[in-house]
């Protein structure tokens, strides 16, 4: 124990493990600076430090409510729940694995959709629950975000979805894999209709679902260091015996070879999002768009 | 030990060794001989038969590799003619590790598209070990684009351990690829019948495994990742491998049941390698019974069909 947290007050100590961002303590610690930060104010700043601007995981839910106008989401596919159609059992069962993630996050899935407005403009929004067995794709995740393209194509709306995933969900095997198939066929009806998906990919878009849905959109976007990529970094490794360059599989190494169109800083999404939607559909601005700052010189780069 | 026959295979092996040894002997002398070795051959395949009727689906993993499994361009030349192979993605290479071209069915002119895994082991690297890179699947795309603007029938062979993990597919975006690929093949206007003859690898499989038609081979295997990959994740032992095969139900009997593929075309006695012309022949006339109902099918009918069956997998009422 260091010597500040010896003489910190014990209410306001961080929950025992050293571990990176306990949820449960008020304090916690920035994984890229280091600086001890006041919980309460980095859900404020939606999970970015405030301090190095890290884009640390935000749950789903948290993330679309603060995607959306406050007060306009209503959830979509509620009443759709996981099953276990293959009785998976590994070291564990299915079933317990899913009850625990229930518990653990209070979510019944892995992807929550809502239908929402946006600036004042309805759309369908959807983002994965990372703490909800890695965000994986089972079928009850296909099925909820094909329920949210239903949705778009009975309403022309358009479709924002935050990616965050490891892939397709192991313990539904082939069903979880044919979820691939499933929501893309859906993807290509928006397009067919030419209504706009934005994908956001945020803090990790792998695999399955990064090979489907997540690089569908008609824009892609992504998240300041979010890693994104189709096999992980350790199967690359073993794979090709040397080390992974520096940066490799990250949002700007991913705008660097023309995979995504932009990397959008959270705070700004909500706006930058409207924008874009709005340009794509022959709207006007919407209003809180337009005090936007025109675009510069892209910060993130050097200026040569 | 005998390289031709797997590891559960090996009392087959013995006898067949027998079988050799006294037919050597045979060339010598004696008459009692030939007798001897039909009496041995009968015993050889009915041990095969019981063998084989009791598979476990990693045991059927192993056969859905074996390294003398017929492979694309095998079946391609005992089952299509005038096979022109066309190359490139038009961008940036040639992936050996996908095939494709324009050939004839039964007279019919098709685009025949498949993984192609290398026989002996500088053939295995030229082809990648069948695991195509982003310019494998936009090359078969590419191919599939031709086909429905000519309005050619498409049939696809999978045979792969997945797609490619290394740096330079990442680099060329090896997601957006397979996506891309998933996406256009629910909309082509033609007919698709895949078949998996090997390998069903993941997501290297179902980028041109989306169709009206989802056949497998009696001992290939479909899974959205390999038992051995399964196993070192969720049982954190590459050994488990065995049990992962069972919990995934990766075989063609299992995945029917599960109605996630449409029909298992046997395999002969011993697996495909053992008698290839028999399974092509059986391949064949699954294929000409398929496409000889989808060409039928009005096509915006055939599309609300494909939609349909693609909703309905694991949808909650299906």
């Amino acid at each position: 124990m260091s010597w500040f947290e010896k003489i910190m007050p014990s209410r306001i100590r961080t929950e025992g493990k050293s571990k990176r961002g306990v949820p449960e303590g008020l304090w916690t610690k920035c994984d890229t600076c280091g600086a001890v930060l006041y919980r309460p104010e980095l859900e404020r700043n939606l999970e970015v430090c405030p301090k190095c601007g890290r884009h640390m995981r935000i749950a789903g839910r948290a993330r679309l409510e603060a995607f959306l106008d406050a007060g306009t989401g209503t959830e979509l596919g509620t009443e759709l729940e996981p099953r276990d159609i293959l009785k998976f059992r590994d070291s564990r069962k299915y079933k317990d694995r899913l009850s625990e993630a229930q518990k653990q996050t209070g979510e019944r899935e892995a992807l929550v959709v809502m239908r929402g407005e946006l600036l004042g403009r309805p759309l369908v929004a959807s983002a994965f629950e990372f703490r909800f067995m890695g965000g994986s794709m089972g079928s009850i995740v296909g099925e909820r975000f094909v329920r949210g393209v239903e949705t778009c194509l009975a309403e022309s709306l358009p479709l924002v979805c935050f990616a965050a995933s490891g892939g397709a969900r192991m313990q539904e095997a082939l069903i979880s894999l044919m979820q691939m198939a499933k929501t893309s066929a859906a993807l290509a009806r928006m397009r067919e209709r030419g209504l706009p998906f934005i994908s956001v990919l945020t803090d990790p878009t792998m695999g399955g679902v990064s090979a489907s849905l997540a690089m569908l959109g008609d824009v892609v976007v992504a998240e300041p260091g979010a890693l994104i990529g189709f096999a992980g970094p350790r199967v690359i490794e073993q794979t090709v015996r040397e080390t992974l360059p520096e940066g490799f599989q990250r949002s700007e190494f991913l705008l660097e070879h023309g995979a995504v169109d932009m990397i959008i800083a959270r705070p700004e999404m909500r706006e930058r999002i409207a924008r874009l939607l709005a340009m794509l559909r022959h709207a006007k601005p919407p209003k809180a768009a337009e005090s936007l700052p025109e675009p510069g010189p892209d910060p993130d780069v050097d200026a040569a | 030990m005998n390289l031709n026959f797997l590891e559960f295979e090996q009392p087959i092996a013995e006898l067949e060794a027998k079988i050799e040894e006294l037919r050597h002997v045979g060339d010598d002398n004696d008459l009692n001989i030939s007798e001897e070795v039909a009496r041995l051959e009968a015993k050889s395949e009915s041990l095969t038969a019981s063998i084989f009727s009791n598979l476990s689906p990693w045991q059927v993993a192993q056969l859905a590799r074996h390294p003398q499994r017929p492979y694309t361009l095998d079946y391609l030349k005992m089952i299509f003619t005038e096979f022109e192979e066309l190359h490139g993605d038009r961008a940036y290479a040639d992936d050996k590790a996908i095939v494709g071209g324009v050939a004839r069915f039964e007279g019919r002119p098709v685009v025949v598209i498949g993984h192609q895994k290398g026989r002996d082991t500088r053939d295995k690297v030229y082809r990648n070990f069948g695991m195509a890179r982003p310019e494998g699947y936009r090359k078969a795309l590419r191919l599939m684009e031709m086909a429905d603007r000519f309005r050619l029938p498409i049939v696809t062979f999978i045979d792969t351990p997945g797609a490619y993990p290394g740096i330079g597919a990442e680099e060329r975006g090896q997601s957006e690829a397979i996506a891309h690929n998933l996406r256009e093949m629910a909309g082509l206007r033609v007919p698709i019948v895949c078949t998996v003859i090997g390998e069903g690898g993941s997501g290297g499989a179902l980028a041109i495994g989306v169709g009206d038609a989802v056949l497998m081979l009696g001992y290939a295997t479909y899974s959205v990742i390999s038992p051995e990959g399964c196993a070192s994740i969720l049982w954190k032992s590459a050994e488990k491998a065995p049990e992962a095969a069972t919990a995934m139900g990766i075989t063609a009997p299992r995945l029917r049941e599960l109605g996630l593929i449409d029909a298992v075309v046997e395999e002969p006695l011993g697996g495909a390698h053992r008698d290839p012309a028999l399974m092509a022949d059986r391949l064949q006339q699954a294929l000409s019974s398929q496409l000889e109902q989808l060409v039928e099918m009005p096509i915006d009918q055939l599309l609300e069909r494909r939609y349909r069956r693609l909703m309905a997998y694991g949808a909650p009422q299906g």
